[in-house]
């Protein structure tokens, strides 16, 4: 059974685009914090995390996207988060963190300023 | 005396087997009429207490035994789910999900299962291990999309 998870990276200018492919559980979420620790090393303007092909995510993904943000703030890094589906809003909304988040519709809107 | 369940299913503590579990709830919830929203919370739930038994329990050990069992119940319908472990045991006093306004990572598993099930229960087995009992019933809304559509069947 595969536990891992493709995250893609990608780079728009200088903004960081980091796009995971499969759902974040608890078997995967240490991939994606370890692919966004990587990225923040760059010490990148922006960091634009694109959820359009996570299907399920579970409190190990919300929790790694917490500390992505407290990571990125204290990188001054913006942090946007992209492609929420209902499955995965359902998970935010229900943790009542999504406030916390910026979120976007798509990926173009996420790049503007 | 307890019917037997519908189902039973004895899984290692292996996080990657969690994937299969979610697969069966939300087939299962969809046969007895749960809408999309409520399906994904419950497996996220289910999802939760299978994940706390690994991560606290078990201590991340992947040789732990863990069963789940399934009724289907009636009036008001829904699903009641009895999970049970040999790990480490907890006071049930002590299991408390996290004050939300305290933003750290980790902590919410035990805040999505008591917002999203309708009854959740921790205890001690006399045997060793912990059990935890947990119900989800059909909304209202859910109970009079399933009756229409039986009158329109019927009508047919």
């Amino acid at each position: 059974m595969n536990q891992t998870i493709v995250v893609e990276r990608t780079s728009v200018g200088a903004v960081a685009v980091l796009k995971p492919r499969g759902d974040i559980d608890m078997a995967r979420a240490p991939f994606v914090r370890q692919a966004i620790t990587l990225v923040v090393r760059d010490r990148p303007p922006k960091l634009v995390i694109d959820l359009s092909e996570v299907a399920y995510m579970d409190s190990s993904g919300i929790a790694t996207l917490v500390e992505a943000l407290q990571v990125s703030l204290r990188n001054k890094i913006t942090l946007v988060l992209v492609g929420i589906n209902p499955r995965v809003q359902s998970a935010f909304e229900i943790t009542k963190l999504v406030g916390m988040f910026t979120v976007k519709a798509s990926l173009a809107e996420a790049m503007a300023n | 005396m307890t019917p037997e369940p519908d189902i039973s299913i004895r899984i290692f503590s292996e996080p990657q087997l969690l994937a299969s579990i979610r697969s069966l709830i939300d087939t299962l919830a969809t046969g007895l009429g749960f809408f999309e929203k409520n399906r994904c919370l419950m497996s996220l739930a289910i999802d939760e207490a299978l994940s706390n038994v690994i991560r606290h329990g078990y201590e991340g050990r992947r040789d732990g035994m863990i069963w789940i069992h399934i009724w289907r119940v009636a009036e008001p319908r829904g699903l009641r789910f009895v999970i049970e472990d040999l790990a480490r045991k907890v006071d049930p006093a002590k299991i408390k999900g996290r004050h939300l306004a305290d933003v750290r990572p980790g902590g919410l598993g035990v805040h999505i299962i008591k917002e999203t099930m309708n009854e959740a229960t921790w205890e001690a087995r006399p045997d060793g291990g912990m059990r935890l009992t947990l119900v989800k019933r059909l909304t209202d809304e859910e109970r009079q999309a399933i009756e229409s559509a039986s009158q329109g069947n019927a009508s047919q």
